[in-house]
């Protein structure tokens, strides 16, 4: 059922003329591009992270300083975000728009509960003496993890849109690439973290 | 309240030098003028329909070759303007500060603002035509590409009368970068203006990477594909590595400047080595990046006025393949001096030393290309032959850089700004210019005549070699770079003085080529280009002169590198393709965004620039409606009615 709502698209795409190219099939793989351009700026941040993360000039160490509840806390947060997503997907290829929307929904909400408790993370450290101009160290963990953040932040904002567009044009050939996509890069958001937490947060309190 | 404006203005606007009330005074000129012909003819509404907001890829592409040559104006009066102080010793022109200043700029612009937009431009007009496709995969972006790229551009350009240039080098090494050393505003304008045009490059190798994955002719395998085509795929390999590496790099500097973070300040445990490796894991890829394209428009010249198939076609493609693999293993032969330790620098050694075997073979086989060809020596064919012996030249410098122990002599000396200026001129402007020649006819729909081309061909080349084989013997004499002035008793100053003669001799070379373009605008209707002027031998030669904004009235096909070629030999033997009927074609429509959208990135940066935090917020609030309106917009496509596309080519393609 949702291969043959797919290759429907496909065939109607194709319908007019032999020079024209499925827009969603480039769109995906432009996108493909895209996430392997973010790959490359998440791992020189993570590079510069490794380098600079012993270097606190005499103040405080971010491993003293970690609150691993809240940590675990996030992660599940954001592993049960990516999962709603998939569900959101899976929704859509069998053609509910109002399951969709939903899954969605709950899909931001938990981004933004994400984002909450990251915020709060970020101010206990700052009141803890950890801010942003402290040290090289801090420096680099904060625009590193930061960086992650502002990605999550500005995926609830795209997908907030995309939950608009859904309402007024149900799914469509055009729709259905755009939700692909988002939950492509939702995803990949999802696969960042988990480095982050390995690398950040796991291996700076062992 | 007067007292404030008063003190603010002089603070704001860069004063105190002629040259600068100079440059005030022509950019205020210029404005009105435009501003004036534009209103007296009324051309605003032509202008905007036609070229604000157009997604064609061929008019994108003129833009980005004119606004480039633009820039080479600009960064050629700047070098010209350092030969001059370097002249006679003790000379008195530019002070120190100015001419940091003005080295800054030169190697920015040079590099990021005339190379990169002149090897996009190429890319825009011709790639779509030679896979046989109708547009890019993405117009849309790509008309933010250019519009971001420019505006980046326009802001850099715009410290020099606004708060003053950067002067921390083309690269800008902290602790001279960093707020401690230049705390004026020039650093900034630096990093924005780079950091946005950056964000269109790297849209554009997406872009261009998807274009060629997936909207080559029916029947174009890759090892069917045109090599500019190949050329331009490798390029984007490397712009979708190395450019994301920029923007943190800079992002990075930035927070340093800008919000007090640490990562390469000399206190509080920064690490400016850090940002020289991350800066040359960036700045080693773009020198390939720009030279591959060069080396494209080459190879497709050199068949054409051989009138033979490239020679090695596999090996070429292999050997680019593979120079834009090792180009990232390369950077730190940049600070062999730096003290890494043997082992690091022989690995690196080797690596750079490995660079000359592919760039061999591809020499080899032009040459074999025009061994036994019957050549014509047209300007485009003229421009390739000199490129030749400068790149062997300069590649043979390039190894001599490369041995680490011997790079302790030549490092940072004129030595170098001879060899990269040799590579870069000789390589990549030579490359551009033979590609602009070539393609002259099918961005415009008229051919140049060749006799001022001739005229600016000898003087570049001979202006070339008098200014810069001078420079290897003064860095051997001890010359450092970067130094503005010297004394008698340092017995450089007659071969820097035969230098100088020979940097105005190539821009008396830019003179001609700006006159033979001027002339044949003037009388382009008697110039008029057939669809195939030079007899070609790929796609882009089989439609009229200037393309028509949908390419192709029908898909062709691409079974063989030199489809073209091939098409016409049949055609003689009387073996005519089937007709086959036209269909309406399916096109994207004219979009204001991408304009708008830079208009806001400007407004942002220049935001940052001055620490002006609302315009930065501002600015950015409107990139995100931008986006948000075109994620909204659905109505963005329509399709050319199969009459208009006759009447179209009638009238393109005359009697023929
Ligand atoms: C047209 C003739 C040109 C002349 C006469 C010229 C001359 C110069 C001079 C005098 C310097 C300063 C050397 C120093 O004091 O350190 C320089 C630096 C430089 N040039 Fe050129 N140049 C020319 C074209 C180009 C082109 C086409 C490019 C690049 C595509 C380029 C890229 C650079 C770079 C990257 C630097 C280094 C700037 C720095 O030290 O930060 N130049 N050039
Ligand atoms: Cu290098």
């Amino acid at each position: 059922m949702a291969q043959a709502a797919a290759k429907h698209g496909e065939n109607h795409a194709h319908g007019h003329d032999h020079g024209h190219h499925d827009p969603q099939e480039l769109k995906v793989l432009g996108f493909w591009f895209f996430l392997i351009s973010d790959v490359i700026l998440f791992s020189v941040l993570f590079a510069t992270f490794i380098v600079l993360r012993d270097n606190t000039a005499g103040g405080p160490v971010l491993s003293e300083l970690i609150k691993m509840p809240g940590v675990i806390a996030e992660t599940f947060i954001l592993l049960t975000s990516s999962f709603t997503s998939g569900l959101a997907v899976l929704a859509m290829n069998q053609g509910k728009v109002k399951q969709l929307i939903s899954w969605l929904a709950v899909t931001a909400v938990l981004g933004a509960g994400f984002i909450a408790l990251e915020v709060t993370e970020f101010i206990e450290l700052i009141h803890e003496g950890f801010s942003y101009t402290t040290s090289a160290a801090s420096g680099a963990f904060f625009t590193l993890v930061g960086t992650h953040g502002l990605h999550v932040s500005l995926g609830l904002i795209w997908m907030i849109g995309l939950m608009l567009q859904l309402k007024k044009r149900g799914i469509t050939d055009v729709t259905r690439g755009k939700i692909n996509v988002i939950s492509l890069y939702w995803h990949f958001l999802d696969v960042v973290w988990i480095f982050l937490l390995s690398i950040v947060y796991l291996m700076g309190v062992m | 309240m007067l007292e404030r404006l008063k003190e603010f203005a002089s603070e704001f606007f860069v004063t105190g030098d002629p040259l600068i009330y100079g440059a005030d005074v022509a950019i205020g000129i210029t404005m009105i003028t435009i501003v004036a012909v534009l209103t007296y003819f009324k051309k605003w509404g032509w202008l905007w329909r036609n070229w604000l907001t157009t997604v064609d890829h061929k008019k994108i592409g003129i833009m980005y070759i004119i606004a480039s040559i633009i820039m080479l104006f600009r960064g050629g009066v700047d070098a010209l303007m350092m030969r001059l102080q370097l002249a006679m010793p003790n000379m008195d022109f530019l002070h120190p500060e100015h001419y940091n200043q003005v080295f800054t700029t030169h190697g920015t612009i040079m590099i990021l603002f005339m190379a990169m937009p002149f090897m996009f431009g190429l890319f825009n007009v011709i790639v779509p035509l030679q896979i046989g496709a109708r547009d890019v995969a993405f117009p849309f972006l790509n008309a933010l590409s250019f519009w971001l790229f420019f505006l980046g551009a326009m802001l850099f350009n715009l410290s020099f009368v606004i708060g003053g240039s950067p002067d921390a080098g083309w690269l800008s090494y902290p602790p001279l970068s960093e707020l401690s050393h230049s705390p004026g505003v020039g650093q900034n304008f630096y990093i924005w203006g780079i950091q946005i045009s950056g964000i269109g490059s790297l849209a554009t190798g997406i872009n261009f990477l998807v274009t060629i994955i997936k909207m080559r002719a029916p029947g174009m395998k890759w090892m069917k594909m045109p090599m500019f085509t190949w050329s331009v795929f490798s390029t984007c390999i490397i712009i979708l590595f190395a450019f994301p590496i920029l923007t943190v790099t800079l992002a990075l500097l930035f927070l340093d400047r800008f919000a007090g973070a640490h990562f390469f300040t000399l206190d509080l445990g920064g690490n400016p080595m850090m940002y020289i490796n991350l800066i040359w894991m960036w700045g080693h890829p773009e020198v390939y990046i720009v030279v591959l394209p060069a080396f494209g428009v080459f190879s497709e010249i050199v068949s054409t006025f051989s009138r033979k198939k490239l020679f090695g076609y596999k090996s070429m493609v292999f050997a680019m393949l593979i120079i834009s693999f090792l180009s990232f293993f390369t950077w730190a032969h940049h600070f062999f001096t730096m003290g890494s330790g043997a082992d690091v620098n022989a690995f690196f050694a080797i690596t750079t030393m490995l660079i000359a075997i592919p760039t061999g073979v591809k020499i080899f086989n032009w040459l074999f290309t025009m061994y036994r060809g019957r050549i014509r020596m047209a300007t485009p064919m003229m421009w390739t032959l000199a490129f030749i012996p400068c790149f062997i030249v300069g590649g043979m410098t390039g190894v001599m850089l490369s041995v680490a122990p011997a790079d302790f002599q030549f490092h940072n000396s004129y030595f170098l700004i001879a060899h990269f200026h040799q590579v870069l001129i000789g390589g990549v402007v030579f490359g551009y210019f033979a590609g602009l020649y070539y393609w002259w006819p099918k961005m415009f729909g008229f051919q140049l005549e060749e006799k001022l081309g001739k005229w600016a061909f000898w003087t570049w080349n001979i202006g070339f070699y008098v200014c810069f084989m001078p420079q290897y013997a003064v860095g051997l004499m001890g010359m450092t770079r970067r130094l503005s002035t010297y004394g008698w008793d340092t017995g450089w100053w007659e071969l820097n003085f035969v230098s100088t003669i020979g940097a105005f001799l190539m821009g008396v070379g830019f003179l001609f080529q700006v006159a033979q373009i001027a002339d044949g605008i003037r009388k382009y209707k008697s110039l008029k280009a057939s669809a195939d002027p030079w007899d070609g031998r790929t796609l882009e030669w089989s439609i009229p002169s200037p393309a028509p904004e949908y390419n192709f009235a029908i898909t062709p096909r691409g079974d063989d590198v030199d489809e073209w070629w091939e098409e016409k030999e049949r055609r003689a033997k009387g073996i005519y393709p089937p007709e086959q009927p036209l269909e309406p074609i399916h096109m994207p429509k004219n979009s204001a965004i991408p304009f708008v959208m830079s208009i806001f990135w400007f407004i942002a940066g220049f935001g940052f620039v001055f620490g002006w935090l609302w315009m930065a917020i501002l600015g950015l609030a409107g990139v995100g409606i931008c986006m948000i309106a075109r994620s909204f917009s659905y109505d963005t496509d329509y399709y050319i009615p199969v009459d208009e596309i006759k009447r179209t080519e009638a009238s393109l393609r005359g009697s023929v």
